[in-house]
Order: structure tokens, then C-alpha cells, then sequence
């Protein structure tokens, strides 16, 4: 028998060899391939399970991961969830938002700036956990634009804010109310979580929303300050000029007739450049639209970031500001000449405009992080200024609108963010939606007007029983914003 | 019978040492896989490592002792092999027990002492294999008995849709398992004796001898038994294993590869039929060529497998630093998914040359053996071992259908566990009358008719 046995150890041999063959062709040659199917959530997994970085307000991290006792070994906290939580964003399994998503590959120490150190952590043996990212927030301009916003809208009202160093971009603040916990989003339970994101995408309030990035309306008069720019920029005024107002305006002859609900300083044929934005004169401004021409008046807005989508790169999805690019009937032009029409804007938008004229004229890539680290604190990228235009608007023109706009502070619409013993340029904004409904409150401006540290745009979305206007609404927000920076 | 006399010059040596020497390093790996769980897991040494790891060596240690009084010329290396397996086996499972809070760990261990025990047991009852000759029949009838079982109503129990599962109250078992070690005593048994009319019969066409049409009545026999495991239990795996080896066996015991051709053929008749007529294997047949086809349902498992083996590499994620336990039954039929996610290509290699070792041993065993039953035994029973490993890891591989068998000495479940303890017992015993020096006879004297009649020691009842 013992042939026969012979010849089934060789048999059994080739089954132990085919299996071996087929072991190795399947976790060496095709583990490629099989890891980086959709559908394979192995490696979205073992992410999720890591240790992350932190995300950095100052020396406060305010998102964190913690040791976890479940399936998952470390959980995402947040520690300041509904101040930053428009910042941070959420992590969960297979899906991020805010800067978890934008940033994932530092924070799960993906990015290849962090391979030494994960070299490193490997030899070392110590956990490989995520760089950090630290951000360019001002942890009390954002308190105080999230505190004062709250008050401003009431629980049931909507709005953003936005703060922008000028000379950097860097953003000093950014808040939208209603907002979020993201723990509730974050929790390793997922029927949970489930529930919660559930509860929060049907509010209709729309809490999951960053409104500073992610809602664009009608700037409304605050776009006088593109209007003005493009009229001084271009040298069809000067400052000191008088302007054509008037009590009404019908371009042409036909479409809708402009007033200028109630604001009787604006009334004479001819009123002073400063007058027209103290007051906030439509027909002096759809006026100037007009003798400007679209082509021009959407050259300015271009130049402050209109039209692009590309601006700013640390949050996902940011809505793009518009500014209309086909040729426009008079009717129309006049109406983008104070911020209607289809002109829409995101209050990042609004504050960048600020910000340049406050600049001197030059944008400012808005950034939202400061720096990127190793986990271990080690600067691996800082923070670089950089220009996004360059004289957006020229240095004399980026002058004379600063001064329109302290003048609209001294003694016109924006006097509720007046700060005693500091120069402050402001513009209100109140734009209309039309059929009955509440308008659109904004408010923009900068201090100190000469040397500005801080340019701040306030959008107010809604504000359930509140009289909606720019200034009084706006105001006291941005002030609060501003006088928090400024201390 | 061929001569032995190659061999027969040739005195093995006890080797006992060695075997304790392999068995510490066999500790090391299941105690040093144990406290890596904890480690990978919880990021410490697990709190019971010290009872958990005496216990283990407790068991290995009786096991050693028991063959050095009762097997000492058994071979060296089978009881070190099936101790590394069997605590690899218990870590994976303790491992996926601290992710999906279940306590299968504890329970393989009780197992695993009851299959020690009966391994003892086994030694001291059967001091010669030929005792087992004396049951053909009587074993193949339980070994039929068992296989019908599971289609008893109230007991019988049907589990991810193959009814081979047997339920008393809380305790379940798997009475194939047991099956196929009395399968493999009978068919040795029946065979040893019939072999010579199986043999010598025949005609001869293009180059193969086929067996008469009067000597295939056992052959169809199992193969019917064989199919109505399949069409009756949905059991894929039982069926393959059961006629495969009957095949082998009877190759080896009859010396003509015509059975083999006969077997091959009615092989390929039941599967191609079985493909078309049986709904559970068109599906496994399907999940086996497209799995992808719907990985989040009838491929799930499979894929989610692949995915698992994949994500390992080459040295694998680590115990308890990889997700084996998103692949269904992982501490079953998948568990060597599990060992290839955590510890690689290098651990399922290992694995591999483990049972290889396995398999070789016992048909080496067989090779020496003196005794018809004993070469049969030893075969049938490694070949038992390398036909289900290459069944359930080519399964799970995708190199194969899936069929679902256990793994041996890995996969949580007492039956399978203590069959093989007791496979183990039976190969240890063969290979001891083996390896141990032939009484001398020859040297008597030069003529025969002055020799004293040989004294043959009877086997005592």
C-alpha cells in the first residue's frame, strides 16, 4: 500500500501549495486592489478608530480624541461643541464635515509632511497619532460673535458672523446660529448619532449649516461699498464729489421704480458722496451703477472675490458669491448697485470686502488655520499671508471708502457700532426679499479705520419678532465682535 | 502488502525530549498570542494571563505525560503541532470574543480539556489499533446513525442553512464531526479485508483498470450516502470530505488508480447535477465566481472575508488592531480570515505548514506501519485533515467554493475540537506500535522448520 500512499502525500502536497499560492496572490498581489474597493470599509475604519490630532484654538484643543472603550478605540470630542462646531465640523464613520473633512489627512496622520514621525512612532513603538491643527480663531472675538449673534437673533433666528484680520486673513471668528452639538453626531452610537443627524437635517432651522460659507443672500446695501469702490477706483467720483440722488429713480422709464424708503436726506437731485452713504441713498447708488455699466461694477466685485469658488481652501463647501455676468438692462444694473437683484453673497464674502478696503485696498487669502503641526507641537507648516488680489481697488480709492464709511459710523445708518475713543468705518445693509417677507439684515465694517485690525461682516438671516434692520440688529454685534478683538 | 524491510533496519528512538522542547515552544506561541491580544486590545497584559496560561500548559503537560506511559515510541511532533494550533485558535477567539462581547474562549477551553481528556482516554483504552478492526460494522452503522441525526425532528437544527447541527437543551454538536472519525475506522476496517476482491478484478481500458461492475457497490453506496448529506443537509463541505475520502482510501487499499477515474467521474456527475438541482450550492457556485456580484448580501460574508485577508499584507495588523470581526462567523469557518487580518500572510503560511505537518506525520505513520489496518487508518485520518483544511481555507480564499467545514483545532466548536483531539490519539497510538523495534525474531536460527513456532502476542479483549 505504500505506493499508493506516496502518491497521495504528493496530492496532499499540491493542495497545501495551491492553498499557500493562493494565500499569497491574495495579501500580497491582490491586497492592493481589494483594500481600495469602495465598498471596503476596512481602511475608512481603522481611520475612524485612530487617535487623531487636535484641533486648536490657541493652546485649547477643541476637538480631541479620547480613549474609547468600545469597538472603536478612541472617540472624537468636541469641548466647545456649539461654539465651534460650524468650524470643526463632525466625524463619523465613512463621513466628515467642517475641518475633520478638509483636514483628515493631517489629523488622521495621513499627510505625508507627518511621515517621519510616524516613521519615528513606528521605531519608537508609540501610538501614530494625527498632527494637530492649530486655527487662526481668536477664541474672544469668537465667543463674543457667537454670544452677542445669539442675542441679536433670539433662539429662533438665524444668522452668521465673520471676522477677518486684514493685513493677513487671517478669520478671527466665525459663527452660525442656530448651530449643533457634534458629540451627539460623533457618539459610537450610531442608532444614536443616527437619530441626531436625523433630528438636525429636518430642523428647519437648519443647524448643520454654516452660514458664514454656506448661505449667500442678497448683501442688500452693504454692496454699496463695491459700488462706491468701483465709482472712486474708477475715477468717476472723488469722495468730496456730489452725486445724483433724488427721491425716486426709474431707470429709463420702465421696470421698478427705486426709493428710498422714507431716508428724506437723500431726497435732493444732488446730495454729497458722504451723504449718499451715511444715509444708504438707493437712487444714488443704482445711479452710479448705471453710469458705471455692469461690466465695470462687476470688474470691482471680481476683484473682492465675486464669481469665484476658489478663495478659500480650509472648509468644504463654500458657496460661491455671485455677481450677474450677462448683459443686464438698466432696470437691472441699477438694482445691483445696491446689492439685489441676483447679486448674492456669503458673509465670509461681505467680510472680505471689508477687509480689503480696510487693507488698503489689497484681499487677503482668508485662512482659516494658523498652522499645522506634528502631534508632538512641532510647527510643520506656518502660517504664510497671502495675497488674493493684489490692489483690489487702488490704495486712494481703498482711503476714500474707508472715510464714506467712518462718516456712516459718525453720523449716519451705522452708528450702533461705534466704538468711543476708536475710528470705525461701518456700512448697514437691509435687503429685501420682496412678497411680504422680513429682510435680510447685514452689517459690515472695520476698526480702527486707519491701521484695521479687525474687519467684521454680521449676516442676520432671520430674527422672529425683531424689527429687521442692518444697523440696530447688526450693529451691536459687530461692535461686540470688534471691541473683543480690539482689547 | 508491500515489504517494509527498507524501514525495518531502521530502530526509531523514543524522542520524547524533543516533543517537550517543540511543546514549550508551542506554549509560547498560544499564551504569547493571548497576552498580545490583551495588549493589542485593552493596551495591557490581560489580568488572567497567568491562570489562563498554567491551565494550557496544565493540559499540554498531562497530554506529554500520558503518551510517555502509555505511547512512548509515539511520534514527537503531532502533539506540539495540534498544542500550537489549538492556542493560536483560542487567542483569535478570545480576540474576537473582547470585540463582540461573547465568550467562546472560555468555552473552546472548557472543550479543549474535555478533548484532552478524551485524547487520554482514547491512548490508555485502545493499547492497539487492531482493536479497532474488530468494530467495522458496528462503526459504520453509529457513523450512519450520527449523519442522520440532525434530520431527526424536535433535535435536529438548522444553522445558516445547513441542517447538521444536533440540539439538547443549551448544548449543541455536530455529529458529523464524530462521524468522520468512525467513517474513517469502518471504511479502514471493511476495506482491509475486502481489498483483495476490489483489487484483482477488472478489465483494462485505455491504460487505467476499471474495477467489474459487480465490485462497485460500495463505492456507489457512499457516493449515494454522500449525495443525500448534500440534497438532504445542504451540507457542501460533509459530503465532499465524506466521498473524498472514501476514495482515497479505497485507491490506497486496492493500489488501483481506477477507482480513483470511477470516483473522479460520479464526483463530477453529483456536483455538475447538485450545481443545477440543488438551489444551496447554485448559490455557493455563484458567491464562489462573482462575489462581488452583491458584496453587501449572498457575498457579504466571503467578501468581507477577502477584505480581511487583504487588509493583513504580509505580517497582518496586529491582534486586536485589525476589524476581523466584521466578517460573519468569523470564530467558525472564517477564523482563518481572522488569523490572516491580524497576523498576516506569514501567520497563514504558518498555519498552513502546521496542518501540512499534520498531514505529513500521519501518512509517514501509515508509510511504516506494519498492519494493513493501521496503514489505512493513519491515511484515511490524515487525509480526513488535509482535505477539510484545503475544503474550508481554499473556501474562505476564494480558491474553492465555500462549503463550510470547521477548522480544525482553530474554529470555536466542541465537536470538531474534541474529533480531532481523539484523530490526534488514534495517530499517536498507530505511529507508538510503529515506531516502536520489531521483537527480535530472526536470528533464532538459519532454518525454519528448527524454529520455534512464533509466538504471536493476542490482542487482549
Amino acid at each position: 500500500m505504500n505506493k499508493p500512499i506516496r502518491a497521495v502525500s504528493i496530492f496532499c502536497l499540491l493542495l497545501f501549495v495551491a492553498l499557500m499560492i493562493n494565500a499569497t496572490y491574495l495579501q500580497f498581489w491582490a491586497a492592493d486592489d481589494l483594500n481600495n474597493r469602495p465598498d471596503n470599509a476596512r481602511a475608512t475604519e481603522a481611520a475612524f478608530s485612530r487617535e487623531r490630532g487636535d484641533i486648536l484654538v490657541g493652546r485649547k484643543a477643541i476637538a480631541t480624541s479620547v480613549d474609547s472603550h468600545d469597538r472603536y478605540k478612541y472617540l472624537r470630542r468636541y469641548t466647545e461643541p456649539y461654539l465651534y462646531a460650524p468650524i470643526t465640523g463632525y466625524l463619523q464613520l465613512n463621513s466628515q464635515t467642517g475641518l475633520e473633512r478638509s483636514q483628515n489627512e493631517i489629523l488622521s496622520g495621513e499627510d505625508p509632511r507627518l511621515f517621519v514621525n510616524r516613521l519615528v512612532d513606528l521605531v519608537r513603538n508609540e501610538s501614530n497619532k494625527g498632527g494637530n491643527v492649530s486655527l487662526t480663531i481668536d477664541p474672544d472675538a469668537q465667543e463674543a460673535a457667537y454670544q452677542s449673534l445669539e442675542q441679536a437673533v433670539g433662539p429662533d433666528g438665524e444668522g452668521a458672523v465673520v471676522a477677518i484680520e486684514p493685513k493677513t486673513g487671517k478669520i478671527l471668528a466665525m459663527t452660525s446660529y442656530p448651530t449643533y452639538n457634534p458629540n451627539q453626531l460623533a457618539t459610537h452610537d450610531f442608532s444614536a448619532a443616527g437619530e441626531n443627524y436625523k433630528r438636525l437635517s429636518n430642523d428647519d432651522h437648519e443647524p448643520l449649516l454654516n452660514r458664514a460659507i454656506q448661505t449667500r443672500l442678497f448683501p442688500g446695501s452693504t454692496f454699496k461699498m463695491v459700488t462706491a469702490a468701483a465709482a472712486l477706483d474708477t475715477g468717476l467720483y472723488t469722495e468730496d464729489d456730489m452725486v445724483p440722488s433724488g427721491a425716486t429713480y426709474q431707470p429709463n422709464g420702465v421696470g421698478n421704480v427705486i426709493d428710498n424708503e422714507g431716508r428724506y436726506q437723500c431726497d435732493p437731485a444732488k446730495v454729497s458722496f458722504a451723504t449718499a452713504m451715511e444715509f444708504s441713498c438707493n437712487t444714488a447708488f443704482a445711479r452710479m451703477a448705471v453710469e458705471l455699466g455692469e461690466d465695470r461694477l462687476r470688474a470691482t466685485a471680481e476683484a473682492f472675490g465675486f464669481n469665484s469658488d476658489d478663495y478659500f481652501d480650509d472648509l468644504p463647501a463654500t458657496a460661491e458669491s455671485v455677481f450677474p455676468t450677462e448683459d443686464l438692462e438698466d432696470t437691472f444694473v441699477a438694482q445691483t448697485g445696491f446689492g439685489q437683484y441676483t447679486v448674492q453673497a456669503t458673509p465670509l464674502q461681505m467680510a472680505m470686502v471689508a477687509a480689503a478696503i480696510a487693507n488698503n485696498g489689497t484681499l487677503m487669502k482668508p485662512k482659516l488655520i494658523d498652522e499645522i503641526q506634528s502631534a508632538d507641537y512641532e510647527t510643520l507648516q506656518p502660517f504664510e499671508p497671502e495675497e488674493l488680489q493684489h490692489d483690489a481697488i487702488s490704495p486712494k480709492a481703498a482711503e476714500q471708502v474707508t472715510d464714506l464709511m467712518v462718516d456712516t459710523v459718525n453720523s449716519g445708518t451705522a452708528s450702533p457700532a461705534a466704538i468711543p475713543g476708536v475710528e470705525v468705518a461701518g456700512k448697514t445693509g437691509t435687503a429685501q426679499r420682496g412678497s411680504g417677507l422680513p429682510p435680510y439684515a447685514w452689517f459690515t465694517s472695520f476698526a480702527p479705520a486707519g491701521d484695521a485690525k479687525v474687519a467684521v461682516a454680521v449676516m442676520i438671516q432671520s430674527a422672529p419678532g425683531k424689527e429687521i434692520a442692518g444697523g440696530l440688529l447688526g450693529g451691536p454685534v459687530a461692535k461686540a465682535v470688534m471691541e473683543a478683538v480690539l482689547q | 502488502m508491500t515489504n517494509n524491510a527498507g524501514l525495518m533496519g531502521f530502530v526509531h528512538r523514543r524522542r520524547r525530549g524533543a516533543e517537550l522542547f517543540l511543546l514549550v515552544l508551542a506554549l509560547v506561541v498560544g499564551i504569547g498570542a493571548y497576552a498580545s491580544v490583551g495588549l493589542g486590545v485593552d493596551g495591557e497584559v490581560p489580568a488572567n494571563l497567568i491562570g489562563y496560561g498554567s491551565w494550557l500548559a496544565a493540559l499540554a503537560v498531562v497530554a506529554h505525560i500520558a503518551i510517555r506511559f502509555v505511547a512512548p515510541y509515539a511520534d514527537p511532533v503531532l502533539l506540539p503541532v495540534v498544542t500550537a494550533l489549538n492556542g493560536l485558535g483560542l487567542a483569535v477567539l478570545h480576540r474576537l470574543d473582547l470585540a463582540e462581547e461573547t465568550s467562546n474562549a472560555s468555552k473552546q477551553l472548557m472543550w479543549m480539556t474535555l478533548g484532552v481528556a478524551l485524547f487520554v482516554g482514547a491512548l490508555l483504552v485502545i493499547r492497539d489499533h487492531r482493536q479497532l478492526g474488530r468494530y467495522t460494522y458496528t462503526m459504520g452503522l453509529v457513523a450512519i446513525g450520527f449523519l442522520v441525526l440532525p434530520m431527526l425532528p424536535v433535535i435536529g437544527n438548522e444553522v445558516n442553512g445547513a441542517r447538521i447541527w444536533v440540539r439538547l437543551g443549551p448544548l449543541g454538536f455536530q455529529p458529523g464531526e464524530v462521524a468522520k472519525v468512525l467513517l474513517v475506522l469502518a471504511f479502514a476496517g471493511y476495506l482491509v479485508v475486502h481489498r483483495d476482491a476490489l483489487a484483482l478484478a477488472g478489465r483494462r481500458l485505455l491504460f487505467i483498470d476499471l474495477p467489474r461492475g459487480r465490485d462497485l457497490g460500495p463505492i456507489v453506496a457512499m457516493w449515494l450516502i454522500s449525495l443525500c448529506i448534500l440534497v438532504l443537509q445542504k451540507d457542501l463541505g460533509s459530503s465532499l470530505l465524506f466521498f473524498g475520502l472514501f476514495l482515497v482510501m479505497l485507491y490506497v487499499s486496492t493500489e488501483r488508480p481506477g477507482w480513483l477515474f470511477v470516483g473522479a467521474i460520479m464526483f463530477l456527475c453529483g456536483a455538475v447535477a447538485a450545481y443545477f438541482f440543488v438551489g444551496h450550492v447554485t448559490e455557493r457556485v455563484d458567491i464562489w465566481l462573482h462575489p462581488f456580484a452583491d458584496a453587501r448580501g449572498d457575498g457579504y460574508q466571503l467578501v468581507q472575508s477577502l477584505y480581511g485577508f487583504a487588509w493583513g499584507g504580509l505580517i497582518g495588523q496586529g491582534l486586536g488592531e485589525g476589524i476581523p470581526y466584521r466578517i460573519p462567523e468569523a470564530q467558525n469557518d472564517f477564523i482563518m480570515a481572522a488569523v490572516g487580518e491580524e497576523l498576516g500572510l506569514t501567520a497563514v503560511i504558518a498555519v498552513l505548514l502546521l496542518y501540512g505537518l499534520i498531514v505529513e506525520r500521519a501518512l509517514r505513520t501509515a508509510l511504516i506501519c506494519r498492519d494493513g489496518l493501521g496503514k489505512l487508518i493513519a491515511m484515511g485520518l490524515g487525509s480526513v485533515i488535509a482535505i477539510q483544511v484545503f475544503v474550508v481555507v481554499g473556501g474562505v480564499t476564494r480558491l474553492v467554493p465555500l462549503t463550510g467545514l470547521t477548522t480544525p483545532f482553530l474554529s470555536a466548536g466542541g465537536s470538531s475540537l474534541i474529533a480531532n483531539w481523539v484523530i490526534v490519539a488514534i495517530l499517536l497510538r498507530i505511529s507508538d506500535q510503529a515506531r516502536r523495534p520489531v521483537p527480535d525474531l530472526t536470528e533464532e536460527s538459519g532454518d525454519p522448520d528448527e524454529a520455534q513456532t512464533q509466538v504471536v502476542r493476542v490482542v487482549d479483549r
